[in-house]
């Protein structure tokens, strides 16, 4: 069996016309080890989560977008201009790295500040204020860096990397160390980021952050894009696999006998406790019959859902391809 | 002063090696305080104190100490990146490291090698080392720096360029003298203060022209590193 998932090419595009972050074939290898392999990616504005295992490939994308890795070939650019050795594109450009190091020494206020000097901002106190606000540390902003919880330090250096209010902001394992009240207040902002217009992508292990946070994902397995867009239509594009779903009706026996003669579907379970988990091969040509049938067997519909669009699904069937 | 200079200089004098600064110039104002307390001439200790100790020692190890703490220092623990994702020329971040490092090492060997030149002779004599010291500082300072930008052990190539090529070569191969710092020192001093203390085994214009050379091409050197500064990946 074959998905339908092209390896190195995106299976949906997220946003029509260029996008803000492109890359074009970039392969990156150290000696003889390829650690990114031809990928060609386009990230317009809102949030995209950067999906793979540990040692795909995710951090050497992110450092090469972010201007810290040459590409060994292929083309790289934030809104046209090259990131690596052009520092000029950090007006427009955050960087979040998953290395948790900060000058302790420092307060949160003076480290956040000093970010915004070296960008040279107009008013930089109003701008560090405005950033420790955003993250929800003003109370501490008077104390030392060196003296925060994983989290608080997390914070701090999101609001340094959020000082200029850059267009594109890029973030590696974001909700590493933070606590459940601190990791949702994360979501919100770059959810509010994402729908202000700004371009982030974040890296993350955990699949339901990146499900909370992000619809468009980009998938790297073993140095290749596996898959890239929506992860929803990604899931129903991968047409070898069966689509299951949980179905609830009136009356769920003479449903599944009415379903088991539809061409669709492929297998039909009755739950101990109630409602059918119906296998269909063909996601549109099911979704269409059942109102149908039900329709013609004087069954009310009661419940319908996909029950594999996950994106735990999505990247498990990904990682099995 | 830079934003990048407040930051280095609070990391650089915010760190317990800082403290490494503090013995050897005290050892070396200590030592030369004693040998004036003995009434010894100066001819019998000044070339030991001043050449072996302060020129040989106490100079290089402590620009060591400082110049690869500026910058090496946020390489190892990675706050280098906060630097760098600005967009700042990688010639004003070098530079104003650079500037700190000079600063500190010349205030911390100048002063005490002028008051080993006071007790060894005249404040002439303490003028000239502390102008020589000086000299050494911003050369020391710029090689340091870019050690720091080409291995992740600069303390280690450092030591070997101080111990191995200035102490070990420099004495039995005199064509090693012609890149060495300390020697450089040696002559700046004699000129100004002539005095038997001091042997230069290099001519002034020498000793002038490289240490501009040591300056010039590691500052520039250190920038075109730096403008290519990478940050590991998982695959690497």
């Amino acid at each position: 069996m074959t998905t339908q998932i092209e390896p190195t090419s995106p299976a949906v595009t997220p946003a029509a016309g260029p996008g803000v972050v492109e890359l074009q074939n970039v392969t990156k290898w150290y000696g003889n080890v390829v650690a990114v392999n031809d990928i060609t990616m386009s990230l317009g504005t809102g949030v995209t989560g950067l999906l793979g295992p540990n040692g795909a490939g995710k951090t050497t994308v992110l450092h090469m977008m972010a201007g810290f890795l040459a590409p060994s070939r292929g083309t790289l650019t934030i809104d046209g201009k090259p990131t690596w050795r052009n520092p000029g594109v950090y007006r427009d450009l955050g960087l979040v790295t998953e290395r948790e190091a900060v000058h302790a020494f420092l307060t949160a206020e003076q480290f956040v500040l000093a970010c915004a000097k070296m960008q040279k901002l107009p008013d930089p106190a109003g701008a560090a204020r405005r950033a420790l606000e955003l993250v929800e540390m003003t109370d501490a902003a008077h104390r030392r860096i060196g003296t925060f919880s994983k989290g608080m330090r997390q914070r701090t250096r999101v609001a340094a990397a959020l000082v200029h209010e850059p267009r594109v902001l890029l973030l590696d394992e974001p909700f590493n160390g933070m606590d459940p009240r601190q990791r949702m207040h994360m979501m919100e902002l770059l959810h509010r980021l994402g729908d202000n217009g700004h371009t982030i992508l974040f890296s993350s292990h955990i699949l339901e952050e990146v499900e909370q946070v992000a619809g468009l994902v980009q998938v790297i397995v073993a140095g290749r894009l596996a898959a890239s867009g929506d992860y929803r239509k990604i899931r129903r594009l991968m047409t070898n696999r069966p689509h299951v779903f949980a179905v609830r009706s009136s009356d769920d026996r003479r449903l599944a006998v009415a379903l088991i003669g539809e061409k669709s579907v492929s297998g039909i379970e009755i739950e101990s406790g109630g409602g059918l988990t119906v296998r269909a091969s063909d996601y549109g040509s099911f979704t269409r019959a059942l109102p149908r049938i039900a329709l013609d067997q004087g069954i009310r519909l009661q419940k319908l859902v996909p029950s594999d669009e996950s994106l735990e699904s999505v990247f498990s069937y990904l990682l099995e391809a | 002063m830079s934003t990048v200079a407040m930051i280095t200089a609070r990391g650089l004098f915010g760190r317990r090696r800082a403290l490494l600064l503090l013995p050897l110039p005290l050892l070396l104002v200590g030592l030369a305080a004693i040998c004036r307390a003995y009434d010894l001439s100066p001819d019998q200790w000044g070339e030991a104190v001043i050449v072996g100790l302060g020129f040989a020692v106490v100079l290089p190890v402590i620009a060591l100490i400082v110049g690869t703490g500026v910058l090496g220092s946020e390489v190892d623990d990675g706050t280098l990146v906060h630097i760098l994702t600005k967009p700042l020329p990688r010639r004003d971040i070098i530079i104003a490291k650079y500037a700190v490092a000079v600063a500190a090492t010349a205030v911390t060997t100048a002063t005490p090698l002028f008051f080993v030149g006071l007790l060894a002779g005249s404040a002439d004599l303490g003028a000239a080392l502390a102008v020589a010291a000086v000299a050494g500082s911003f050369a020391y300072s710029a090689l340091f720096v870019l050690l720091s930008l080409l291995t992740r052990r600069p303390v280690l190539l450092g030591l070997v360029y101080i111990l191995v090529w200035e102490g070990l070569l420099g004495r039995f191969l005199s064509g090693t003298r012609v890149l060495s710092i300390e020697q450089y020192v040696i002559t700046i001093a004699h000129k100004i203060s002539p005095t038997p203390i001091l042997d230069a085994e290099v001519g002034i214009t020498t000793a002038v022209v490289m240490s501009a050379v040591f300056v010039v091409v590691c500052t520039i050197f250190a920038i075109n590193r730096l403008g290519s500064f990478s940050l590991a990946g998982e695959t690497s």
